[in-house]
């Protein structure tokens, strides 16, 4: 493995724009990396070799012209395959996109290419980001580098795999009900979900839109706060874009301090289902929050437990409309003969799989008519307690923890025909969707049973993502000078062949 | 079927409502930045969000919600302070993204009222809303005989109206109006229509379908306290049409019922051609749109400051203009109608501005030019003469230049194309004749050509000297004053 897939995406920008390295080596390191794991990895649907040294090589060509390189400059990032980019398709893991290639650049990619960063290639995915394992991609799951037996979390796995195995410095995802923040869980690595309206969804294909967030991997926390900083901002495509600065991430992952600083213990994320490694590792965070100087309370948030069901209402009532564009008549996949409809039905029988399949008719029952008030209009009264639950809390404590996600990464197939098993994998993370809060799950050890990645999650009020950067990088130093090294290190194996 | 208009109206009593969609006059689209010019090559004016490719999302045209508040304003409706999109799901090729982005329990505009004039009378026609959403792409299906989607072989989308936006002013029921419902109802639209002009917000060309109505119409028994099933009939695009509709539906659900059957909630389709309704799919009506608010868009919350200022921005409307000019030109309310509906008021507006006398305008536009007109099968403002020659001509004929003959003569001329009125006088030397020496002649010979009139008038039957100033008008080709012909005959008869 080339020394330059190990750096981290702050030295490799920083190598770049002094013309100590090239992007193009960067580049070449990283789909060397590439062609030598992700055959194993499956990481990627879409690489482009050709593609993407040419981006590095006009990198290396405006830093030879004396122009201002951004703050990613010849950084490769891992794109997950749902945010449209010209020159690459666009299948968001499902057969009823394949071989669309989008006519139009989404504004965070568009943002990234500005900034200097490389796409080097698009990311495995559940399904239109139904799922929270890769299992429900249309092209086969991606497995985890820290046993390729066991799934990369979702529905970013892709891309959190991507970034573990080092194919990839940095990665994009998108968090809907914690496809960010679980897949870096499971994966070991550092998984942000912004505020929501943080960063435009603008050319990011909809799964449920008043909820969807892109947000960054990297492997430590100021690789994740660079990318974050580099993507965000108002954006006037996206009407739920937030007309505000960025919160001043990379500036707080700089400066890891959790001194004075009021930290709630979700208490209602714990206890049943949650495995012991994980709480042992959560645990001993806590401690060592309290040793850096925190005051570390507990604090009941009652409606949580709610959180689950209604989201199981809200996002697929989102995706049964978000979703019927899908019909054959203009891109994609198209199948069957007939009229229209015999089109449009044999198309979506075709192209969606059982997953996506069983939320669209979920949500198109939550929304007839007879049924609304009692399913799409309740679940959004609970998404209001919700979000009082955080205010009460937020009034108290300055941030939220809790474990990520109940359990490390599961075995590929063990919860494939359980729906319900699976949904319980994003238990913790969904409340900070449907609040649209910030959220992000750091590293925290190994759990002692399966010695498979733990993490941590933070979560502050909307637009107080510093905060997040601020603990992570606080937790990041401290774990690290304890173990010695970064933890990803540890993986055995693929990691470092 | 067999039951009149009139035999039907004996017995029932009808009530409909209108549900008329208006293409606003925006400068782009809806949600995009896609121009809305009518007539492009097909699928030119698209672009990722009109096409609903994935990934892409919807922002406001802030104009098209000023041009709904106007609207809401000119109907005298209140204004949401805050209101919100909804997503109205259904699918259907030429809709990119199987959902239409419209309002559903939360309009910007509700609860206001247009007052129609008929026959003298004014009739409110309630409204309940006025919402704001997108057109759907348009059409074509080739290969079928009824050109509807049912046995194409074929089918062609043009996106470009796509995503153009669209208002929707829905009435309330308008009951009571018995036999004039078709008239009230064409008269709403008609009004309807020229109040959206006269604010700018949209050609409203129904035959360019920006402007297009769905006409709701119930029977009951007369005297019934409830009202009976209603129909929708489709496809009413025109004036005429909405007339011929309500009457259609009318003396069909007065068959049905006679024939001891039931009126179905339906939707129907109006055919131009032949004048009735036929039955739409009832699978339509199985429809259930699963309305939910857009989640892509943020709530419009219009400041009151701005709402305000375009109440005040607003024009004079039809009905304060139609006040207006009732009380300075002395007008009945069916003088004006005769000119609303002569399609004139603009017209004689501008001849009266041009120092005609109301009464003189009218004259003239209703009259000579409105015949004209009518042969050349023209609208009367489409005639090739100005309201400033209109009031030229009332000038010379009230200073006794020119008689009424003579200016019908100008007017001719003025329209075929031989210049001013003044030109016209000049070239065809159209000025009456005011020299009673040269007038003498002719009256001399009118008298000795007809000696049994002349005996006629001498035993005191005055008014047979009509014929020989008939005669003289036509020896002097119309150039003499009657009146003083007819002095001059008199004169030398006494």
């Amino acid at each position: 493995m080339s020394e330059l897939t190990t750096k981290t995406a702050a030295e490799l920008a920083a190598a770049v724009s002094t013309g100590e390295i090239s992007a193009a080596e960067v580049t070449r390191a990283h789909l060397d990396r590439i062609a030598a794991v992700d055959d194993r990895v499956k990481a990627f649907l879409h690489v482009n070799p050709e593609d993407a040294l040419a981006q590095a090589r006009d990198v290396d060509r405006r830093r030879a012209a004396g122009e201002p390189l951004g703050a990613l400059a010849g950084v490769p990032v891992a794109v997950k395959d749902l945010f449209t980019t010209v020159g690459a398709p666009a299948t968001c893991g499902s057969k009823i996109l394949e071989g669309w290639y989008p006519p139009y650049e989404s504004t965070v990619t568009r943002r990234l290419r500005d900034a200097g960063a490389v796409l080097i290639g698009k990311t495995n995915m559940d399904e239109f980001a139904m799922g929270s394992s890769t299992e429900n991609s249309g092209f086969g799951p991606s497995h985890n580098p820290w046993n390729l037996a066991k799934v990369p979390g979702g529905s970013s796995g892709g891309s959190a795999a991507a970034v573990a195995a080092y194919e990839a410095p940095l990665a994009l995802g998108t968090d809907t009900g914690g496809s960010i923040r679980q897949p870096a869980a499971v994966c070991g690595i550092v998984g942000v979900k912004p505020t929501y309206g943080g960063n435009s969804r603008y050319g990011v294909v909809a799964f449920a839109s008043s909820l969807d967030t892109p947000g960054p991997f990297g492997r430590t926390v100021l690789d994740a706060a660079l990318l974050h900083e580099a993507m965000s901002g108002h954006d006037p495509c996206d009407s739920t874009s937030i007309d505000a600065p960025v919160p001043p991430v990379v500036e707080a992952a700089r400066h890891g301090d959790v001194a004075g600083l009021r930290i709630g213990i979700v208490s209602e994320f714990s206890g049943d289902g949650y495995q012991p490694g994980v709480m042992t590792r959560f645990t001993e965070a806590v401690e060592l929050l309290e040793s850096l100087g925190a005051k570390v309370t507990e604090i009941s948030c009652p409606h949580f437990k709610y959180a689950l069901p209604a989201y199981y209402l809200i996002a697929p009532s989102e995706v049964s409309s978000n979703l019927a564009r899908f019909d054959g008549m203009r891109y994609g996949l198209r199948t069957g003969g007939g009229s229209a409809e015999e089109v449009m039905a044999a198309t979506r029988a075709a192209g969606f799989g059982a997953e996506v399949k069983r939320r669209i008719m979920l949500g198109t029952y939550a929304l007839s008519s007879g049924y609304y008030d009692a399913y799409y209009g309740k679940a959004q009264q609970v998404r209001t307690l919700i979000i009082r639950d955080f205010d009460n809390a937020f009034s108290q404590v300055d941030v939220l923890i809790s474990p990520p996600t109940p359990t490390t990464a599961f075995d590929i197939g063990e919860r494939a025909d359980d729906p319900m098993a699976m949904y319980l994998a994003d238990l913790c993370t969904i409340p900070s969707n449907l609040a649209g809060n910030a959220a992000i799950s750091v590293p925290i050890g190994l759990a002692p049973e399966d010695g498979l990645p733990t993490g941590l999650q933070v979560m502050a009020p909307p637009l107080a993502d510093d905060r997040l950067y601020r603990v992570a990088a606080a937790v990041e130093a401290a774990f690290t000078e304890r173990w010695g090294h970064p933890l990803l290190t540890e993986a055995k194996g693929l990691v470092t062949a | 079927m067999t039951v009149t208009y009139e035999e039907a109206l004996q017995k029932y009593e009808p009530v409909f409502g209108l549900e008329t969609h208006v293409e606003l006059g925006t400068l782009t689209k809806m949600f995009c930045g896609c121009i809305t010019t009518f007539g492009a090559e097909p699928n030119t004016h698209t672009c990722p969000v009109c096409l609903g490719l994935p990934g892409s999302l919807p922002v406001v045209n802030e104009r098209a919600i000023e041009y709904t508040i106007k609207i809401g304003l000119a109907l005298n409706c209140s204004i949401a302070a805050w209101c919100r999109f909804a997503r109205k799901n259904y699918f259907y090729p030429d809709m990119p993204k199987n959902f239409q982005i419209s309002q559903y329990d939360e309009p910007l505009c509700t609860d206001g009222y247009l007052d129609v004039g008929i026959g003298g009378k004014t009739v409110r026609v309630g409204i309940e809303r006025v919402h704001l959403e997108e057109d759907t792409g348009k059409s074509l299906h080739v290969g079928g005989a009824t050109g509807r989607i049912q046995g194409a072989e074929y089918s062609l989308v043009d996106y470009n109206r796509a995503g153009i936006p669209l208002v929707e002013i829905v009435t309330k029921p308008v009951p009571g109006t018995r036999f004039l419902a078709p008239e009230v109802a064409k008269a709403y639209v008609t009004e309807l229509r020229d109040v959206l002009r006269s604010l700018d917000v949209s050609d409203v060309r129904m035959e360019e379908g920006s402007m297009r109505c769905d006409v709701n119409t119930s029977i009951s028994l007369i005297g019934s306290a409830t009202w009976g099933t209603r129909t929708e009939t489709k496809n009413v695009n025109s004036l005429r049409s909405v007339e011929r509709a309500v009457r259609s539906e009318i003396e069909r659900q007065a068959w049905v019922l006679d024939e001891g059957g039931r009126v179905i909630q339906e939707t129907r389709h109006f055919h131009e051609d032949s004048g009735v309704t036929t039955s739409g799919r009832s699978k339509e009506e199985a429809q259930d749109y699963r309305y939910f608010p857009e989640p892509d868009l943020v709530p419009v919350a219009p400041d009151a400051d701005w709402v305000e200022s375009i109440r005040a921005s607003l024009p004079e409307l039809p009905s304060a203009r139609r006040a207006r000019l009732i009380d300075s030109w002395s007008l009945s309310e069916l003088d004006f109608e005769a000119l609303r509906n002569a399609g004139a008021l603009e017209a004689v507006e501008a001849t009266v501005a041009a120092g005609a006398s109301p009464a003189d305008a009218r004259k003239w536009w209703l009259g000579e030019l409105a015949r004209r007109a009518n042969d050349a099968g023209l609208e009367v403002s489409e005639l090739p003469i100005t309201p400033a020659d209109v009031a030229r001509i009332a000038a010379l004929v009230a200073a006794g230049t020119l008689n009424d003959q003579l200016a019908r003569q100008v007017i001719e001329g003025v329209l075929d194309g031989e210049g001013t009125p003044d030109e016209v006088v000049a070239a065809r030397g159209l000025a009456v004749v005011s020299d009673d020496s040269a007038l003498l002649a002719a009256v001399d010979e009118a008298i000795a050509a007809n000696p049994d009139v002349v005996a006629r008038i001498r035993d005191g039957k005055v008014q047979a000297a009509g014929v020989l100033v008939g005669a003289v008008m036509k020896a002097t080709r119309g150039q003499a004053d009657a009146a003083r012909v007819k002095d001059l005959i008199l004169e030398r008869l006494a």
